[in-house]
Formats: C-alpha cells, structure tokens, sequence
C-alpha cells in the first residue's frame, strides 16, 4: 500500500478505499455487474501510489458512465461516444494526471467508435474500462453493437441481423498498446487486470464482461459460471502454452494460421500448444487471439497485448521542449515582426 | 515616353487558372504596397476545388487589392486594373470591371482550345467586345520564355511557372512599385534551388523593364503613401491576427493554450498558423473530427489550460452538443467560427454571416453563450484576446464569428507593444481549511464558478451534462434547481454588458438614419456612411461588435433614428434578433451572394432611405 504526505500537517497517511469513495448514492440495479468494477477499482487506486488529486475518471453516457460520481476524485461524465476526445484533452493538457475512461458497449463502439480508435491509434496514456455487457440498458434494452446476430430485444424482435463487434479485434486493429479481457466478478483477475492497465504507459484497453441483470442477464454465463468456465475460458499467460479445461487436458494449437483445439495425451504434448507472447510486436498474432471465441473456442481471458510505444503527450511535450530550444520561450515582440514591417513616421 | 499621374487609389485584380498562382502574385503585390506605405486591403476569391480543370471558368482564382494614399476599409467594389492570365481569367472576371478600365491580358494563353473551354466562340481581343476598355494585350509566355532562354537547367513547363512574376513586374512598373520585398521574398523561399530563384528573379525584372522599354502604357500610375499613424506596421490577415491574439494570451495569462481543431476551409489557416508556436505553450491538437476537437478542448479545460476550438458552420453543427456541455460544465471555452457559405457544405471559400443565429440558438435547452464578431482582418487580434478575457470571467463559451472574407483578407496591422496590455487574470480555486468545496458556488459580482483543477487537493469534484443542485453540483432533476441554474447561466452572460464599452455613433447621434451592421460589413458600411455624409444626408453609423449580450447604451441610441438599416451577409439574422428585443424601427438589408458588401450597393441604400 502507498503512503501520501498529508498536506496539512505533514504527517504521513496511507490512502484507502474508503478515499476513493463519494458521497454520492450509488444507482445502478442491485445486482448489476457494475458495482463489482467499481469496488475493484476503489481497491486498487489506493495501490497506485497516486494522490487522489491527480486522478481523473472521464465517460461518456449510459449505466457504466455514471462511474465517475462515485469516485472521490475529479471526474467527468461528458456526452454519449465522445468521452475519449475529453479524456485525450485532459491527459495532453496535464500529463501529469492518472486518466481514466469508463464506457460501454454502446458508447464506446457505436455512437463513439471513431473516437476509441483514434485514442488507441495515438497512443495516449489514458486506461479505457469497456463495460460489455452486449444490450442498451440505460434506454431499456435494445441490442447494441457487441449483441450476437440473432439477439432479440425490443427494437429487433425476429432477432438483430446484425454482425457483432468484437471489441478487441477493433482495438488492435487500431494497433493499441495494451489489450485485455477480463470479468466484473472474478475479483481477483480483474484487479490484476485493472492494475496492468495502471501500470502500462500508453492507451491501456480493458474489455469487461459485465453482467446486465434486467435486460441481458447471465449473456456471459458460459465463459464466466464457476461450473463452466473453466472450460470454455483460456486464461492467456505471458510465455506459457495455451491450457484449459476442467482437467487442464485441453490446448490451444496453431494448424497454419488456424488455432484448434486439441486434448493433450497421445502424441500432443505441451511443447505442440501455442505459447502466449503478450509482447509480440505485431499485432497480427494478438489478433488472431482475438479471433479465438467462444463456442468454437474458449474465451480468452487475460492479456492479449502489451508493447511499448512512445505516448503521444510525451512526443507532444518533447516537441514543445525542442521548440523551446531552438527558438528559446515565445517571444511576443519578435513573433509580431516575423513578417516584413514598415515604419510610418 | 510614358508620364505618371498621381491618383489616390487602386483596385487592381490578378485572375488566371487556379495553378497559376494568382494568389501568390497578389500577396506579394499587396505586399510592396504596403511596404511602400499605402493603406491596403485584400479580397483574395479562389475556388473551393484545388485545381479544377485548367482553363476552365471554374478554375479561376482571382486576388483583388486595394492601395491607397489614403485610408481605406474596403478590397474595392470593382477593379480598375484587370490582370487576366487566360479567356477563362477575362470572361469571370468582365463584368465587374468598370467601362474605361484597364484589362491586361496574356495573349499567348488565348488559344482556340482556351478560348472553347472558357466558353467563348470567339476571341474577344480579335472581335468589339473589348472596345469599352482599355486593352493591353502582351505575348506574355514567349516573353517570359524568351527571358529565361539561357536558362538551361529548368524545362519550358518550369519556367511557364514564372509567368506570374512577368506579369507582377509589369504592373510593379505600371504603378510604380518597388521589387525589393519580392526580390528579398525569392531568395528566401527558393534558397535550395538557385535556378529557381533567378528564373523569378528575372521573369519579375522582365516584366517590369518591359513596362519601361515599350510604349504599352501611356500613363504611369502613382500612388502615394498613406499617412497613417506614426508606427512600425506589418500586413495580417484575419487568421493570422488570431493565431497572434491567442499567443498574446498564452503570454498575457501565463497558462498554456490549447487549440482543438479539425481542419475545415476557411479556419484551416488558424490551425497552421498556431501549430507552430509550440514555443509560446501553445498545444494544437489536430482532432479525428470536428466533436473530437471541441471534446479535448474542454477536456483540456477541465485539465487547466485555455482552451479553443476553430471550425466553420458545418463544424459548429458538430460540435453543437459540446458546445451545450461547456455552458452546462461552466468551463471556459472560446470557439472560433470562420463563417462561410451555407447551408450544409455550402460555398466553403465564400463569406456569409449566416451562422449568427446558430451561434445564439443552436444548441438544445436554454444554452446562451456569448458572442463577438471582429470587423477587420487586424481586429481578429483584439477580439480573440477579449474572447478569452470574457471565457475566464462568464466561465462558460464564447463565441468568435469571423468569416470567410477576414480570414483571408489582409489589412496592415500597427504592430502593438505588449506591455500595453492588461494581463488575463486567472483563478484557480484551493482548497479552504474547514469548508467543503461547492464547484457551483458563484461569484456574487460575475456569478461565475470556482475552477478548480486536477492536481488541486482537497478539491476532487465531478462535472456533468445533467442538471444540478446549485452549489453542489450534485445530479438534481428538482424544479427549482433547474430554475435556479438556467436563470443564473442566463444573468452571467447578461452581466457582461457591465464590461462592455459604450457604442460610438460616427455622424450625428440624431437623424433620419442609422446603419447598424457587425463583423465584415465594417469596412463598405463606413466608407457608404461616410460618402453620404459629405453629400450632407442624415445619415450615422454605429458597429456592433458585441453580439450577445447586445451593449445596454444600444437600443437608446437606435431610438434617435428614424429608421435603423442592418445590412449583413445573412437575410435578416441580426434584425430578428434585434425586433426581438427592442421596438425600433428596422430595416434589414441581407444578400447572400458570395462577395463582400460593396460601397456602391450600401450608398444606393442609403440614398433610397434618406
């Protein structure tokens, strides 16, 4: 756990949980995925050795973006899709601060899908928690982009015709840095998780399963359930070879480029299974991971992605600094006489 | 032998194929003139298409200036010096030059393939339809190329690119213009290629001893320097002014500037203009679109900086909902509109004054803002310094309408000292042994809000686009808090007519007439007004650079006129604002026709109403 000077007396005082908590009365249905994320990620902010003034939660519109009024830090809750242009400002305009941005499935890749990519693709250090929980539930259920075709809401009651987005194929698309799944109630993982983005420099991408408990419940029962996950989920660990199941008797392997999914025994060993390289350079492998989904594959959990790539504020700032340089601070006097002048006397 | 005759002023107009460059050559026309000391100013006109088919009339692009002995505030209504490069050059350009005028055409470019795209069936140098001018037909191409013979290291097609600058010489010559600042301007751009710069150079000095060597012109024009204001003065255009103004309020508040935009033809120039300026703290961030650009803007806001956004009317339409959220948040936020043709994509290099109501209106809910307008290319420098003064006291956006015709326009500038200027004092709220901090407590002068940033301890708070409990801040649906909020976001731009200066009246502040006009219309209006007043009308003018709220002293003053005329580049936007708040007696006068208002069409007016 940290330790922050307090600021009045000088004595030292560790930050808690219960720092990171407003006064506000939380909203959300009883029962709601949403509050399981909320109290992973007050757990893990006192972790992270920032004073909880330099910390911003920024989000856009629907269930999950009412997230910022419940953390004590300073927060913005903007317009619907738009949140990442606002997180991008704040982040470029001090550096300085832990951003954060929570949206979701509606925010993030519908009315907002130009904006998530075009922050993944810069590269600014900002930790996007995406709230997938596949259905509109702030305006009452109608399928969204993540909704499997099939789905029927009330706004497609013979079933949506639609393809559904796969939010991390979207991400690396984008070629963003940092690219992660995880659950609302594995507690444990998704504080690793969250912490990773934390901890990673650049445009952290989390995906979470959440569960939508009046418009879309137990959509990830599958992959998550106790009784079946373990079967139908792959925990992604850096350097280890793709097991699961059950029995641990399960593997990932590469035929070309198509994975299947082969039992271990007989003449497949470990050493025939892919091996998990979160930092593979080009994207094209953690895509692929991607496009491992369930049911014709266990759902990958964990992180599909991790490299370093220099962020965009700390380019925008070396720039300002190089200008500074060559040109020395701004000059008011000589900018008005940069162009040709004439005297009238 | 040629004799100079002094005249007071020019127009004169370059026009050929937008890859001409046409442009160029009337910058740097502008450029000797104003270096020379005349008053100037410019009315460049290019197509929105980059380089539409060559020799065609919807390829033309054309720069008009106007220099002066005297002081001017127009481009000029019409040109008496046509520079055509093609028959698509002469046959756009024509109808605006006055009978008696000058036309110098190139003849070289007149061929049938030409003079078919540009339309006509015959050549108008060969057949009567010229004969109320006064023509100077020179083989201009040959000339040039004949010029540049012996130099052997550029193709005909690159020294064909020089013509311009024959063309320039001549008139350089013609009106008694020094070369050296285009000399100078030659070096400089071209100092990697020396072929290039002596290809200029001489395509310019031909030009010009061309002029002197043959008989083409009679009479040599002179005009004399302007008696302007004792000063060191340089040429700006409305964009640059503002790119000047806003590095002038890095400087005047000691806080970084954050420029948010997507680029969009006419504001695309503030955007170059800003970007580098990194040295003055300026942060320009070249957004996915035009939401994004106004998003990190306030984000940028939020965060601490000085933030702006710079767009035109279909971007604002973007940006509306942004927009509302900024009045909502009540953060400081200056957005910049280079109004242009509308609707929807409209005429993207052409003035209007259009978007004032969607200023005012455009937003959903009870959303003001406030709202100035620059009257000249060099008063964009003022205005955006202002804006900022205002965004930090009302905490909230404030709009700039400039326009099409001010970006691109030039005017000189008497270069200001900056330790003139107040500097732009911005609060950032601390914490306060013992008090809870309210983020809506407001100021009981301005009724602004704190603003408190991140980074500040103990002052954690959320802002949101959902009503509010006053004070607090916290999410609230309850009547009177939604009320109290609407009514107080209302009384803080109303109470900046406590700061705005009173109106002045140019004439008698009683009479038969007012014209009432914002932004652009300036210059023509003063130069009408001013002409009918020397013939002895009653007639007097006042210029509204505050748009929202209007100056408290306003609707007295209308009340000493018997008829009030707005002229403006919209049909009638002002005026309904105006009938909407006062009950004097107006009359609108709108067009929307692409161009500027001319003198000749205002003084008409003004002679129809007195």
């Amino acid at each position: 756990m940290s330790t922050i000077t307090n600021n009045n007396n000088g004595e030292v005082k560790p930050l808690t949980k219960k720092d990171f908590t407003s006064d506000q009365v939380v909203r959300w249905c009883p029962g709601c995925g949403d509050y399981s994320i909320l109290a992973q990620t007050q757990k893990l902010l006192p972790e992270l050795g920032i004073p909880k003034e330099n910390v911003v939660f920024v989000s856009g519109i629907g269930c999950a973006s009412r997230f910022p009024y419940y953390m004590n830090t300073y927060g913005l809750h903007t317009i619907h899709g738009r949140a990442p242009s606002f997180a991008s400002g704040v982040k470029i305009s001090n550096p300085d601060l832990s951003v954060w941005l929570i949206t979701g499935d509606g925010d993030a890749l519908s009315i907002g899908g130009n904006h998530l990519i075009h922050i993944l693709r810069r590269n600014i250090d900002v930790n996007i928690l995406l709230f997938n929980n596949r259905v509109y539930g702030l305006t009452k259920g109608q399928y969204s982009p993540t909704s499997l075709p099939g789905h029927v809401t009330k706004s497609s009651p013979m079933g949506s015709i639609e393809q559904a987005l796969n939010p991390i194929s979207l991400a690396l698309a984008a070629e963003a840095t940092f690219v992660a799944r995880s659950v609302d109630t594995h507690a444990k993982h998704l504080g690793e998780i969250l912490k990773r983005a934390a901890e990673h420099k650049g445009t952290s991408f989390v995906e979470i399963l959440q569960n939508c408990v009046i418009f879309n419940d137990k959509t990830w029962e599958d992959v998550t359930d106790k009784k079946t996950k373990e079967n139908n989920a792959l925990l992604l660990e850096h350097g280890k070879p793709m097991i699961f199941g059950a029995e641990k008797n399960k593997g990932i392997r590469l035929n070309g480029l198509k994975p299947e999914v082969v039992e271990l025994g007989g003449d497949i060993s470990e050493s025939d299974l892919l091996v998990h390289d979160e930092k593979c350079s080009d994207p094209t492998y953690a895509y692929l991971l991607s496009r491992i989904t369930y049911p014709e594959y266990p759902c990958p959990m964990g992180v599909f992605r991790s490299v370093e790539k220099p962020t965009y504020e700390d380019q925008l700032v070396g720039q300002v600094k190089t200008a500074i340089e060559k040109k020395g601070e701004g000059d008011l006097n000589q900018l008005y006489n940069s162009s040709d002048t004439w005297t009238v006397s | 032998m040629s004799t100079t005759k002094e005249i007071d002023a020019l127009t004169i107009r370059f026009a050929g194929d937008s890859g001409d460059g046409m442009q160029l050559t009337g910058a740097q026309f502008t450029n000797a003139s104003a270096i020379f000391g005349n008053d100037i100013s410019t009315l460049p006109d290019f197509p929105a298409e980059i380089r539409a088919p060559a020799g065609t009339l919807a390829g033309v692009s054309g720069f008009q200036v106007n220099f002066s002995s005297e002081d001017i505030y127009t481009p000029g209504d019409s040109p008496e010096v046509l520079v055509a490069m093609n028959p698509a050059a002469l046959k756009a350009n024509l109808s605006d030059v006055p009978r008696g005028g000058t036309i110098i055409v190139n003849k070289d470019a007149f061929s049938k393939n030409n003079l078919k795209k540009a339309g006509y069936e015959n050549n108008p140098l060969e057949d009567d339809s010229l004969l109320a001018y006064q023509v100077h037909t020179l083989a201009l191409t040959s000339l040039n190329r004949k010029a540049l013979e012996d130099i052997t290291s550029l193709s005909t097609k690159e020294k064909d690119r020089c013509q311009n600058f024959f063309a320039l010489g001549l008139t350089f010559w013609a009106y008694d213009r020094p070369m050296e600042p285009t000399l100078k301007w030659v070096k400089e751009k071209f100092k990697k290629l020396p072929d290039v710069v002596a290809a200029n150079e001489r395509s310019l000095q031909a030009g010009y001893y061309y002029g002197e060597n043959t008989e083409t012109f009679q009479i040599r024009y002179r005009v004399k320097s302007a008696s302007s204001e004792p000063g060191v003065y340089r040429k700006v255009t409305g964009n640059e002014a503002i790119a000047l103004g806003m590095a002038t309020v890095a400087k005047l508040s000691q806080k970084p500037i954050f420029y948010g935009s997507y680029p969009i033809t006419p504001a695309s120039d503030i955007l170059h203009n800003l970007s580098p300026l990194k040295h003055f703290n300026i942060r320009t961030f070249q957004a996915e679109d035009e939401i994004a650009a106004v998003g990190a803007a306030i984000g940028a806001a939020f965060g601490g900086s000085l933030a702006a956004t710079g767009t035109s009317g279909p971007g604002i339409c973007l940006k509306s909902e942004a927009i509302g959220l900024a009045a909502v948040y009540e953060l400081p936020l200056v957005v910049i509109n280079v109004q242009r043709g509308g609707p929807s994509t409209g005429s993207p290099t052409k003035p209007e004054q259009s978007d004032l109501l969607q200023a005012m209106f455009g937003r959903n809910g009870e959303s003001p803002v406030a709202i100035l307008s620059p009257q000249s290319p060099a008063d964009c420098f003022d205005t955006i310094i202002e804006a900022f003064r205002w965004a930090v006291r009302i905490m909230g956006p404030v709009f700039v309408l400039s326009d099409g015709f001010l970006a691109n326009s030039s005017e000189p500038w008497k270069i200001p000292n900056p330790q003139d200027f107040l500097p732009i004092e911005v609060k950032h709220a601390k914490a306060e042994e013992g008090k809870d901090f309210l983020p809506y407590k407001r100021d009981p002068e301005t009724l602004s809000r704190p603003w408190a940033i991140p980074g500040t301890p103990g002052m954690e708070h959320r802002l949101g686009g959902l009503s509010k409990e006053p004070g607090t801040g916290n999410v609230s649906y309850a009547a009177d808090h939604q009320q109290k909020m609407t009514d107080d976001r209302a009384e803080k731009v109303a109470r900046l007519t406590e700061i705005i200066p009173p109106l002045q009246v140019h004439g008698e502040s009683k009479g038969k007439l007012l014209i009432l006009g914002w932004g652009a219309s300036y210059g023509a209006i003063r130069s009408a007004t001013e002409k009918a007043q020397k013939e002895g009308k009653s007639v007097s003018y006042t210029h509204l650079r505050y748009l929202n709220p209007f100056p408290k002293d306003l609707e007295e003053i209308c009340a000493n006129f018997e008829q009030v005329l707005v002229p403006e580049l919209n049909m009638g936007q002002l005026t309904l604002l105006l009938r909407g708040k006062y009950k004097n007696n107006f009359v609108s006068y709108g067009k929307v026709q692409g161009q500027p208002f001319k003198i000749e069409e205002l003084y008409d007016k003004i002679c129809e109403l007195t």
